[in-house]
């Protein structure tokens, strides 16, 4: 579609205006972060401090164990993606090229419960994971979360689209099923695969509700939930608490910037077929 | 094929079934179950009565009340705008070509990051005297506002929260939708003598009218379950009296706060019914309007 000249103009000075408010608070956050206490509590602010002070991330770490936190939430983050992705390969291949009994109907029944809302199973899963003595362990923060039906549903769509002919191909050459998995069809799922991780590895990161729950002692909290209570003992010390946040956040966005190719076509993807 | 077949099958189905049965289907059930449980001694697992009892208590709490109207709200307050803004951004970043993909980043970027790590950035921002919104609302002569201190702002402020968190994830798929729709319909368009406008409202719309369909059940159902930023907001409350309070932050009260498990499951179990009604509700719509 043809734009007048004028229209363009109008349509890139919006623009702006709304990337800078959508850049404002985290422009906002780095400031404080970097802020004396003194020059947090002035009106009106200061948007670029006097020295930036960079021992206030030192403090940070002196005032909470956010290396715990820090490592925890890799741990968790790995661990987690790296058994959600073999869990989602193999069940993905069964759905989308061996032939069993109840195929279809499995696959209905799973597709049916991505719509009951995670709320619903958190009770139980307590109970469940109390029972079990994993509370406040590594089991309780990383087992549960080792399979996902969307990345089973999203891998699916995607074996699908690679040529049957390729696995007639494959037999004829003496290929078992697994090898043919592994060397042919997951080769081809690189970029489905590389979405399903990025996707899985930006929500562990920044999972809340669940790491709140399960942990209990300091050494085992994960980032969100250590700046929480963080948060709640520093209370008013904005400089401190914007420097925590800022360590949070910045692994994502770094992450997100160079692979945001992977992550964009994923959502996409998903959304049109719904 | 058959049962040597189904054998196999099963070995590759059985890490993801292993998992998804014992943390997603048996508590599904289990949870159904519980929601019915009217007297049980949890530490011992025993049950000495099914009913009613958890339901008709949420019936008669008025602090539930509060808490459902406070999420109808919070969704009709986000839903809405955050639909049309991005839809917006969407056209406009769909028309140009220089710096789109800058822009379309920028948009997206709070959609990676931690919530509760950008709800405590919100906070700050929304400190009544220190926060830079106050500041620029004082610019244009208003007075400052007691964001989170107030009953009147908080809801507000939570609904200002979610939308730019949210708003990059809506334009990302409202451009996959638009770029689904051929140049052929605006030239025809064109040679009919319709201008922009009118090829927005007899093109572009109709023909994203999936996109749309698919955008706002997924923003509904997210708005339902929102807690994260409410925790983060307004420091591990569901704001002052209770104004920020949501289904969700009840069940987390009822269970991590009361250990009322029995209220907690039914509670959660009608968040789960509403969001299937509403389920209902937009496919039944959808199919009868998305007709081209």
């Amino acid at each position: 579609m043809k734009t007048s000249p004028l229209s363009k103009t109008f349509i890139y000075v919006m623009l702006g205006i709304g990337s800078i408010l959508m850049l404002l608070p985290f422009v906002w956050m780095i400031s404080t972060s970097l802020k004396s206490g003194n020059e947090v509590m002035i009106m009106p602010p200061v948007w670029i401090p006097e020295t930036l002070r960079f021992d206030n991330f030192v403090a940070a770490f002196e005032k909470a164990p956010f290396a715990t936190y820090f490592v925890n939430s890799v741990i968790v983050m790995v661990l987690s993606t790296l058994g959600e992705v073999i869990t989602t390969i193999l069940a993905a291949y069964a759905f989308s090229r061996l032939n069993f009994w109840g195929k279809d109907a499995l696959f209905a029944l799973l597709v049916g419960t991505m719509m009951v809302p995670g709320e619903v199973l958190l009770v139980p899963n307590f109970v469940l994971l109390s029972d079990l003595g994993w509370i406040d362990r590594y089991e309780a923060l990383i087992i549960p979360w080792t399979a996902s039906i969307f990345s089973i549903f999203l891998l699916r769509q995607f074996f699908l689209k690679i040529p049957k002919e390729l696995n007639y191909a494959a037999r004829v050459d003496g290929c078992t099923n697994f090898r043919f998995l592994w060397s042919i069809m997951i080769p081809i799922a690189k970029p489905a695969l590389i979405t399903i991780i990025l996707l899985k590895a930006i929500g562990s990161w920044n999972a809340f509700l669940w790491p709140l729950i399960v942990t209990n002692s300091k050494e085992m909290r994960t980032l969100p939930v250590g700046l929480t209570s963080f948060s709640t003992e520093a209370g008013t010390v904005y400089e401190l608490l914007m420097a925590a946040s800022t360590m949070i956040i910045f692994p994502m966005i770094i992450l997100f910037i160079f692979l945001q190719k992977y992550i964009i076509k994923g959502i996409a993807g998903a959304g049109i077929k719904g | 094929m058959k049962l040597k077949d189904t054998a196999k099958a099963f070995l590759y189905l059985f890490p993801a079934l292993l998992i998804i049965g014992v943390f997603v289907i048996y508590p599904m059930i289990k949870s159904f179950l519980m929601s019915f449980y009217a007297d049980y001694d949890f530490f011992n697992d025993v049950v000495y009565r099914y009913g009613l009892d958890n339901f008709i208590y949420l019936w008669n709490d008025e602090v539930f009340h509060q808490a459902l109207r406070n999420t109808f709200i919070f969704v009709l307050g986000v839903v809405p705008i955050s639909i049309i803004l991005s839809l917006w951004i969407a056209l406009m970043l769909n028309s140009i070509t220089v710096l789109s993909k800058f822009f379309r980043t920028v948009y997206f970027i709070p959609f990676v990051t931690s919530v509760v790590a950008v709800s405590i950035v919100w906070r700050w921002i929304f400190h009544s005297n220190y926060g830079i919104m106050n500041y620029f609302l004082g610019l244009f002569g208003i007075d400052p506002i007691q964001w989170l201190t107030s009953t009147e702002w908080a809801m507000p402020a939570l609904i200002i929260l979610s939308i730019w968190k949210g708003l990059g994830y809506n334009i990302i798929i409202f451009l996959a939708g638009l770029q689904t729709i051929g140049d052929s319909y605006y030239n025809a368009a064109r040679i009919d003598g319709a201008n922009r406008w009118s090829r927005f409202i007899h093109v572009t719309l109709p023909q994203l009218a999936p996109t749309t369909f698919f955008i706002t059940i997924i923003s509904i159902i997210n708005s339902f379950k929102v807690f994260d930023e409410i925790y983060a907001l307004f420091d591990g409350q569901a704001g002052p009296s209770n104004s920020a309070l949501t289904v969700v932050y009840y069940v987390f009260n009822k269970f991590y706060g009361e250990w009322d498990f029995g209220v907690a499951s039914a509670a959660a179990y009608v968040l789960f019914l509403i969001i299937f009604i509403f389920t209902l509700i937009q496919f039944y719509i959808s199919k009868k309007k998305i007709t081209y």
